[in-house]
């Protein structure tokens, strides 16, 4: 008897009794489905922060306001602005660790072009920003000095936006578009970073300063929003740091044992710290999925087993037809396999149906990938063998003089 | 009778040892089975029939003594060599008919050649010939249960002589029938032996042996008489 045949036969009695074939699988279809859909979210969440990771760049310290008293009360972290176009500068001329650094503004705004408009980040920074982030240029150029200092009307967009505002034939290089009622012109587009990072236009600090958000109270000529800096090797990160931080104190003119008014973030190290917990989560969650996977296996042998001591006098016929030992093995070991596989495909199924709706519902990423469908795949053909053997051997063991003398 | 025997035993008992106490069901039997031959093996319930069956059929060994079919002793082979062998030299014919009940007719016919290699495609054309045979090719696709019991029986011939095997062994073939199905049977028995092939059938029925031309008669596991008769004609004309 060959495999196909065991398949065969084994599909046969399985149609005969599709209730209790599909309750036997359901631990299967269970366990498998939760494998799938926990990598599924797993690996959506560990691909969203990698790109962020790689959005900001490698060596990224990134400098944020931090909490400030006024008249004594505490104040939210970030509700003033504390740092400065000169801190900026400091950091640049004072700490020789430091490659490039860039202090930006930020805000929302609709741009226009002709008959499009789209809702995205005006960022208001230096060319540094595109150094520290190493972040090429699509086509044209960077921001020119003149235009830094002279609030020039220029814009740089992000791949989104260019994609949004212009036909895919059209060259955006030279177009006018308008922010805010502003007419710029636009000298460059950015390569795609990833989805979240390339919806964004770029301006001159200076202009956004003048130009878009000069009213803001909160702004004072000087103020940045948060500043980004770029240190030359892995191993000065912390060096950096810390001499960034007592730069900033000496500034602002922090006396000793008050709190600093800035933060200073190595966001990568951050991200990458919380992506082994993410990793270490989801592992957890493939544990407690593969216990379901062992309480299925074990109810395919348990049914396994009933349907061998059901089946004594078939076994004996099947024997006496001249049916070997290993036929026998073959087809109860064929119809374990089948109900695991079967099984196993209706998880796949139903992970891949459940990771998509909590995609939908809670606005998650998630990431089928053909590895961890191979993973439960292989699980289950796993289960198959190991709780399909003991009763399959067990009827292959059977007398075929016994075996027929069974009512 | 110069062919070469097809079964031989020569000196075969069989012991069992349940809990400690042998029990010997067949012994010291010695005979030949010719091919063409239709013979029967007679005796009471307990003598050692159904035993000896399952020897010639190679589900079971001699514990002494030998088996020979085909001039090879048989205990010399492989269990697996056995079942192989039993697929494609002895069709079995059972008292119970012993049909599997999920398969229809011509399924449960093909399935010897499931284990002699045989593709489903050449399995139902074969069956379908097979139950032609026997007259029951109208009933190919329906189920055990939706067939008497002499169809049954029918279709249960029909399995065994689908993989032209050298012997068909027919454990009590009518003892599930009445009369009339039952003598039915045996004229397809006879029919089958008129074209060459060999036929062993066991039996505690006199009736049944007068229709076989040899007639083997077992007591407590001894044989007691092994008897040709010369002339079976005028019994057959008598019985049909």
């Amino acid at each position: 008897m060959t495999m196909l045949q065991g398949f065969q036969i084994a599909l046969h009695a399985l149609r005969l009794n599709p209730l209790r074939s599909f309750l036997t699988m359901l631990g299967i279809v269970i366990g498998v489905a939760s494998i799938v859909t926990v990598f599924a979210i797993g690996s959506g969440a560990q691909l969203r922060l990698q790109e962020q990771i790689r959005s900001i760049g490698a060596n990224v310290l990134m400098i944020t306001p931090g909490a400030v008293y006024q008249g004594g009360v505490r104040l939210k972290d970030g509700s003033k602005l504390t740092m400065t176009e000169g801190d900026v500068q400091a950091i640049l001329e004072q700490i020789p660790e430091i490659q490039a650094a860039a202090g930006s503004l930020a805000g929302t705004a609709q741009v226009i072009h002709e008959g499009k408009n789209w809702n995205t980040t005006i960022n208001g920074t230096t060319t540094g920003h595109f150094m520290v982030r190493d972040w090429q240029l699509a086509s044209g150029r960077y921001f020119s000095g003149a235009e830094e200092s002279g609030a020039g009307k220029v814009v740089i967009l992000g791949s989104t936006v260019a994609r949004e505002l212009f036909a895919p034939g059209d060259d955006p290089i030279g177009a006018q578009i308008r922010i805010m009622k502003v007419p710029l012109e636009v000298v460059g587009v950015l390569d795609r970073k990833g989805p979240a990072q390339d919806d964004v236009a770029f301006v001159p600090l200076s202009t956004a300063k003048l130009r878009f958000l000069g009213s803001a109270s909160n702004i004072n000529r000087d103020s940045v929003a948060y500043i980004i800096a770029k240190v030359a090797a892995d191993g000065q990160m912390a060096g950096a740091r810390a001499e960034i931080e007592s730069l900033l104190r000496q500034r602002h003119r922090i006396p000793a044992g008050q709190e600093d008014d800035f933060k200073v973030q190595d966001p990568a190290a951050a991200m990458e710290a919380q992506q082994g917990a993410i990793r270490t989560v989801a592992l957890l969650l493939v544990a407690i999925a593969s216990v379901s996977l062992l309480v299925g296996g074990i109810s395919i042998m348990n049914v396994m087993i009933v349907s061998v001591t059901e089946r004594t006098r078939e076994i004996g016929i099947r024997r006496a037809l001249g049916g070997r030992m290993r036929d026998i093995r073959l087809q109860f070991l064929c119809e374990a396999l089948v109900l695991c596989l079967l099984g196993g495909a209706i998880g796949v199924a139903g992970g891949i149906t459940l990771s998509m709706t909590v995609a939908r519902m809670a606005g998650w990423v998630t990431s089928i990938d053909g590895e961890a469908i191979g993973l439960a795949l292989a699980f289950s053909i796993a289960t198959g063998l190991i709780f399909g053997f003991y009763p399959a051997h067990k009827a292959s063991r059977l007398s075929p003089i016994e075996a027929l003398k069974t009512e | 009778m110069t062919a070469l025997p097809l079964i031989s035993l020569r000196s075969v008992s069989r012991t069992y040892r349940t809990d400690g106490i042998a029990v010997t069901a067949v012994r010291n039997v010695s005979f030949d089975i010719a091919p063409g031959e239709i013979v029967a093996v007679m005796g009471p319930s307990g003598s050692g029939k159904s035993t000896l069956m399952n020897m010639i059929g190679l589900l079971d060994l001699p514990s002494e003594g030998a088996v020979h079919l085909e001039g090879a002793n048989v205990a010399a082979l492989s269990e697996d060599r056995r079942s192989s062998l039993r697929a494609r030299s002895i069709g079995f014919v059972f008292q119970s008919y012993n049909l599997l009940a999920r398969h229809n007719a011509v399924e449960n016919v093909a399935l010897p050649l499931v284990y002699c290699g045989v593709s489903r495609k050449e399995r139902l054309a074969r069956a379908e010939q097979s139950l032609q045979a026997v007259g029951m090719l109208h009933r190919a696709h329906h189920f055990p249960r939706q067939l008497s019991g002499g169809e049954q029986q029918r279709v249960a011939i029909a399995r065994a002589l689908i993989a032209s095997p050298l012997i068909v062994l027919a454990d009590e073939p009518t003892g599930a029938l009445d009369s009339r199905t039952g003598a039915e049977i045996l004229a397809l028995f006879a029919a089958l032996n008129r074209t060459g092939q060999t036929i062993v059938m066991i039996t505690h029925d006199p009736g049944i042996a007068t229709q076989c031309r040899r007639t083997i008669r077992l007591h407590d596991g001894e044989l007691v008489s092994d008897e040709t008769v010369a002339e079976l004609l005028p019994r057959r004309s008598a019985a049909s």
